[in-house]
């Protein structure tokens, strides 16, 4: 279809045409500049909303959702530390994305090397207590989390047992093929560090027994710490000096 | 019956006319650039979220495109008078409505074979076939939808209206019968009540949910045996429509 000439345009319409833009952009100037206000981390909807609203795209929406949240401290203007959010409100959000995308590692490595290491204590246990917890729903998936996690408890907490506690339930319930030997021996370096020395001497000697090691460097090294544990047990005890 | 794929090709050449697959290609760029964007803010899994997200974007950009212009294109055949036009000639009513959705199916893989290229970057070859043989099924059910709908209502508004609503409640009615079924709430006579009639709307539906989900573009785990229960509602249920189709059309008086 051809077009008309510009100058075939009646004169009012192009004056109203310029008014009208000119109006705009002034009414738009005298508007006060954005004021960025930070706005509260909400609780999420239910799972069963979330999943209307995906529309039958659950993975979809999870993904959607966990930029989000990740994106939270980040609102427009306004940057919140990680310390300020509600965790008990980030822990749902991360546990209602997990249980839309169960398959999805973002949550859990955003709980381990995002919301846990923030400097409050509470704050990291309780995201460490979540990480263990849905660990515990898929550990051949999830003991990387875990052991980040068992990691944080014993060079940022200082708490060698909560540490042990997560060794040892990736030793109990992470049995896949895939999971590495290391992550299965974290309890026993963890304990000798907590000075247990005959349940390292046990655990040791059992997965050298078990047949489960094939690498004879891994092998020879952890032969070599049952000798030295045994070693440390059989030395006497420093004498008191006396005066 | 010869006339079929005369009406077929018109109806495709129109689409084309019409710079719809431009519209296509638009839209796919406009996916790939929303989901370079996104894959920046992910500090991991930035490929599956952009698979993810680009398949969930793509798909409702598919059927948006597609239920519009088989909904515009026949309301402008009613307005033209060409439905008239071709029905006076010696075409049987079902060669006429088989053609019109031939071509609208053949548009229907045109735009599933355009979304699929666009995610070849982000999810394999054979995860991306899955799902794009997956959306070409859907926009079969959808053009056959929005068809049925144009020729009861005869207008653009009420037709893209009913299509919508066909499409979201297939995609959710599945959700929607886990809420009514599941819960703590108490087992009234009103819940009785609804969660037999999400039942009973159930049983009239296709499960759209379970059509090229974006886990098959994020996960490496969808086989080729999950498309045969898709391809064996498909034709359930457009030999349903068709039916009901062919059947008001036969009833219309032109």
């Amino acid at each position: 279809m051809t077009e008309r000439r510009l100058r075939d345009v009646p004169k009012p319409i192009l004056l109203l045409l310029a008014l009208g833009l000119g109006l705009q952009l002034a009414w738009h100037s005298r508007l006060p500049p954005p004021n960025p206000r930070p706005e509260a981390l909400p609780q999420p909807p239910s799972l069963a909303a979330l999943q209307l609203a995906s529309l039958g795209e659950p993975v979809a929406l999870a993904k959607l959702l966990m930029l989000r949240l990740q994106a939270f401290d980040t609102q427009a203007g306004v940057s919140l530390p990680f310390r300020r959010l509600d965790y008990g409100a980030v822990e749902s959000w991360l546990s209602a994305i997990l249980r839309l995308d169960p398959q999805g590692q973002y949550p859990l490595l955003a709980a381990a090397r995002l919301y846990a290491e923030v400097n409050d204590e509470p704050k990291q246990r309780r995201m460490l207590g979540f990480i263990h917890r849905e660990f515990l729903l898929d550990p051949n998936r999830r003991w990387p989390w875990l052991a980040h996690a068992a990691l944080l408890a014993k060079h940022r907490l200082h708490d060698l047992p909560l540490a042990r506690t997560y060794a040892e339930a990736i030793r109990l319930h992470a049995t896949g093929p895939e999971v590495p030997h290391w992550a299965n021996q974290m309890e026993i370096f963890i304990l000798e560090d907590m000075n247990e020395l005959e349940s390292v001497r046990i655990l040791l000697g059992g997965l050298l027994q078990s047949g489960k090691l094939s690498d004879p460097h891994e092998i020879r090294f952890l032969s070599e710490r049952l000798d030295e544990m045994a070693k440390k047990e059989s030395r006497p005890p420093n004498p008191r000096q006396t005066d | 019956m010869r006339s079929i794929p005369t009406i077929a090709l018109y109806t495709l050449l129109e689409a084309l006319r019409n710079r719809l697959v431009w519209l296509l290609v638009a839209t796919v760029l406009a996916g790939v650039g929303v989901a370079g964007l996104l894959g920046e803010i992910a500090i991991t899994e930035s490929g599956p979220i952009q698979a993810a997200l680009l398949g969930a974007f793509y798909r409702f950009a598919a059927v948006f495109i597609l239920a519009a212009f088989v909904v515009t294109s026949m309301v402008r055949e009613f307005n033209d008078k060409v439905l008239e036009l071709s029905l006076s000639l010696p075409i049987p009513r079902s060669a006429y409505l088989l053609g019109k959705f031939a071509g609208f199916a053949a548009l229907a893989a045109l735009a599933g074979l355009v979304f699929g290229l666009g995610l070849l970057p982000y999810a394999s070859l054979p995860q991306a076939g899955l799902w794009t043989l997956s959306l070409v099924c859907e926009l079969w059910l959808v053009a056959a939808f929005a068809l049925l709908c144009v020729l009861t209502f005869s207008q653009a508004m009420p037709s893209l209206a009913a299509t919508a609503g066909f499409y979201l409640l297939a995609r959710s009615i599945y959700a929607l019968q886990l809420i009514s079924h599941g819960g703590p709430a108490e087992d009234t006579l009103f819940r009785r009540f609804t969660g037999a009639a999400l039942d009973a709307i159930a049983a009239l539906l296709p499960r759209l949910n379970e059509f090229g989900n974006s886990a098959w573009l994020a996960y490496p785990e969808a086989s080729w045996q999950q498309l045969a229960p898709i391809a064996g509602q498909t034709l359930v249920y457009l030999l349903l429509l068709g039916a009901a189709a062919l059947f008001d059309f036969q009833r219309k008086n032109l």
